[in-house]
């Protein structure tokens, strides 16, 4: 076979099923069963941390303003 | 470190001093002289500051210098760009503006590549960088990686604009749409762009947050894709080092597709994703909550960008491009609109529980313009891909009308609003010198893209249906010509929209300088000295 029969082929069987399939798989994740969590914290990640980063020696997770990952979840 | 750097600036000067002597064409010897004074500036200053001592930088608040300068750099291009563009809408209207004496350099020929790169490259192109810099830094809780390396890549892209606009006027281009720079132009963007990558990438590694934003992964896709389309629609090659002349390596209905599989995303990446991370980040923190739905944010991601890569070909129905591909293209650019206002819906959603603010808060209505214009676009989009609605609405001004809504209303109000955001931000000013002038502003600007889309609507069908007419004999009955006189007084309404459109852009320039000029109500972290 030449070289654009063998691609053509590749495109349209493996690598389709393999980009759809991808693409699925994200909205799956997306939607899996305790994301919300983390989505909310991610989300309120623009209201943190807005002047200046957080000092060094502050906890993870902890100093002025900042939500904890474990708080949110209790929410 | 800084006896190398010297090296280098000289060789440069010696190396572009040769080169502004051997030029084959005048636009490679200018440019050689320009970079020739860029390097001799840059060799004098690093030896008189030789004996200075380092200045230790701050390295603990966010680096916000490069930001300022983008800011100013946008809104600096941005009125450039919309007066080019204002001027050539009347040369097209009164085609006597194309002056004698300008022949040849400011003709509409050479000034609309000038126009349309300075606006998507330059405005908004440092919109983006400006933006970017200051989301990742925010979003990540940590300072800009590589110290200096984002001054660099400010400057960096700031030459490698002055290029491109002094090589449109002067005739260096290698004719393809938005991509007009030649060879060691699009050498310099690319090295610029690296560092870009870099600056992003390394800023988000280092970050300490434990999610990366999703505003973070549009701007990264927009640096990534810029990139890949960028260096495979330039594979040219010079005819000679001492000139700016190039041949491209594809040819033909090849070079056409790769063309536009570049412009289309080009719109899809840079336009598009790109400015999508500005209203992830803008948006919510200007309406003060969190976008609407985060897992719809990643969706609408994922979606978009496995969907605009396949989009270019639309622009080559009836061509020589096989039936099928440009079926795909039409498709995937169908299928597109789902996505687009996917995104639009999280956007304006948003606001929920606090649509008051479109009244009281002038940033924010021209947010909700801006995305109520993304919407208007991404359906007309995917409509003239259709091939039966292309084969009317193609080579016509209808398609300057698609390009305008999104480009004037979409990215145009976007960018309004994120610098009316970050000039009190970022200079300590408790908010914008003036309020009125922002509403000003913001009328302005939508009636201009009013005019200038609805004149370009009707003249574009008209234009369609003109050129298709035929008589009981099959004739065609008019001429090209008979279809230009008929387009007069919409290309005179369209000039007037620019003229609005302009003003605002100028009302808003006024406002920024006043507002920084006005004394300041916080303390900003200073501007970090070299390094």
């Amino acid at each position: 076979m030449d070289t654009y029969s063998l691609m053509r082929h590749f495109a349209d069987s493996w690598a389709l099923l393999a980009l759809f399939g991808f693409f699925v798989g994200t909205i799956l994740f997306v939607l899996r069963p305790g994301s919300r969590a983390i989505h909310q914290y991610a989300a309120r990640s623009i209201l943190r941390d807005d002047d200046a980063p957080p000092r060094e020696d502050a906890r993870e997770g902890g100093g002025a303003g900042r939500t904890n990952l474990s708080e949110e979840r209790e929410r | 470190m800084n006896i190398l750097r010297m090296i280098v600036y000289g060789l440069i000067v010696i190396f572009s001093a040769i080169a502004a002597d051997w030029g084959r064409d005048l636009a490679y010897s200018v440019h050689a002289v320009i970079i020739m004074v860029v390097a001799a500036g840059l060799l004098l200053w690093e030896i008189r500051s030789y004996d200075e001592p380092a200045v230790a930088a701050d390295r603990a608040g966010y680096m916000d210098g490069p930001i300022r300068a983008g800011v100013i750099a946008t809104a600096f291009w941005g009125i450039a760009g919309f007066l080019v563009g204002t001027f050539i809408a009347f040369q097209l209207a009164f085609p006597g503006l194309n002056f004698d004496w300008s022949q040849g350099y400011a003709n509409f020929g050479r000034l609309r590549p000038l126009h349309t790169s300075a606006v998507i490259f330059a405005f908004g192109g440092n919109a983006l960088i400006a933006t970017s810099f200051y989301v990742v830094q925010r979003t990540s809780a940590a300072r800009l990686w590589g110290g200096n390396t984002a001054w660099f890549v400010f400057w960096g892209y700031q030459l490698f604009i002055v290029l491109a606009a002094t090589g449109y006027l002067l005739g260096s281009t290698q004719s393809k749409e938005y991509a007009e720079p030649e060879w060691y132009v699009d050498i310099w963007l690319t090295i610029v762009w690296v560092a870009y990558l870099a600056v992003f990438l390394g800023t988000i590694i280092k970050r300490r947050e434990p999610h990366i934003y999703v505003a973070n992964w549009f701007f990264l896709a927009f640096i990534v894709t810029v990139a890949m389309l960028h260096v495979v629609n330039n594979l040219s090659i010079p005819v000679s080092i001492w000139g700016s002349k190039s041949v491209q390596v594809f040819a033909g209905v090849q070079d056409a597709m790769t063309q536009w599989w570049y412009g289309h995303n080009a719109v899809g990446f840079f336009l598009t994703a790109g400015f999508l991370g500005m209203m992830y980040y803008f948006v919510p923190k200007q309406a003060g909550r969190p976008v609407y739905s985060y897992k719809l944010s990643i969706i609408h991601f994922w979606a978009l960008i496995f969907l605009y890569i396949w989009a270019g070909p639309h622009h080559l129905h009836y061509t020589a491009l096989p039936d099928w591909a440009a079926t795909l293209g039409m498709v995937f650019s169908v299928v597109l609109w789902m996505p687009s206002w996917g995104g639009m819906i999280n956007g304006l959603m948003t606001l929920e529980g606090a649509w008051d603010k479109i009244r009281t808060d002038p940033i924010i209505r021209m947010f909700v313009a801006s995305l109520a214009f993304y919407g208007m676009s991404t359906f007309e989009g995917p409509m003239m891909s259709i091939r039966a609605v292309n084969s009317l609405s193609h080579y016509t001004d209808w398609t300057i009308g698609h390009v305008h809504s999104g480009a004037l209303g979409w990215n145009g109000l976007i960018t309004f609003g994120c610098l009316y955001f970050l000039t009190p931000k970022l200079w300590g000013r408790e908010r914008m010198y003036s309020m009125a002038a922002i509403n000003w502003h913001f009328w302005l600007a939508t009636i201009g893209i009013v005019l200038y889309a609805a004149s370009m609507w009707v003249t574009g069908i008209m234009e369609g249906l003109m050129w298709r007419e035929v008589d009981a004999n099959g004739f065609l009955v008019n001429s090209f010509a008979d279809t230009v006189a008929a387009k007069f007084p919409m290309y005179v309404v369209r000039g007037l929209g620019g003229v609005l459109y302009l003003s605002g852009g100028l009302i808003m320039v006024w406002n920024m300088w006043m507002t920084i000029r006005q004394p300041e109500a916080r303390p900003v972290n200073a501007p970090v000295p070299a390094e």
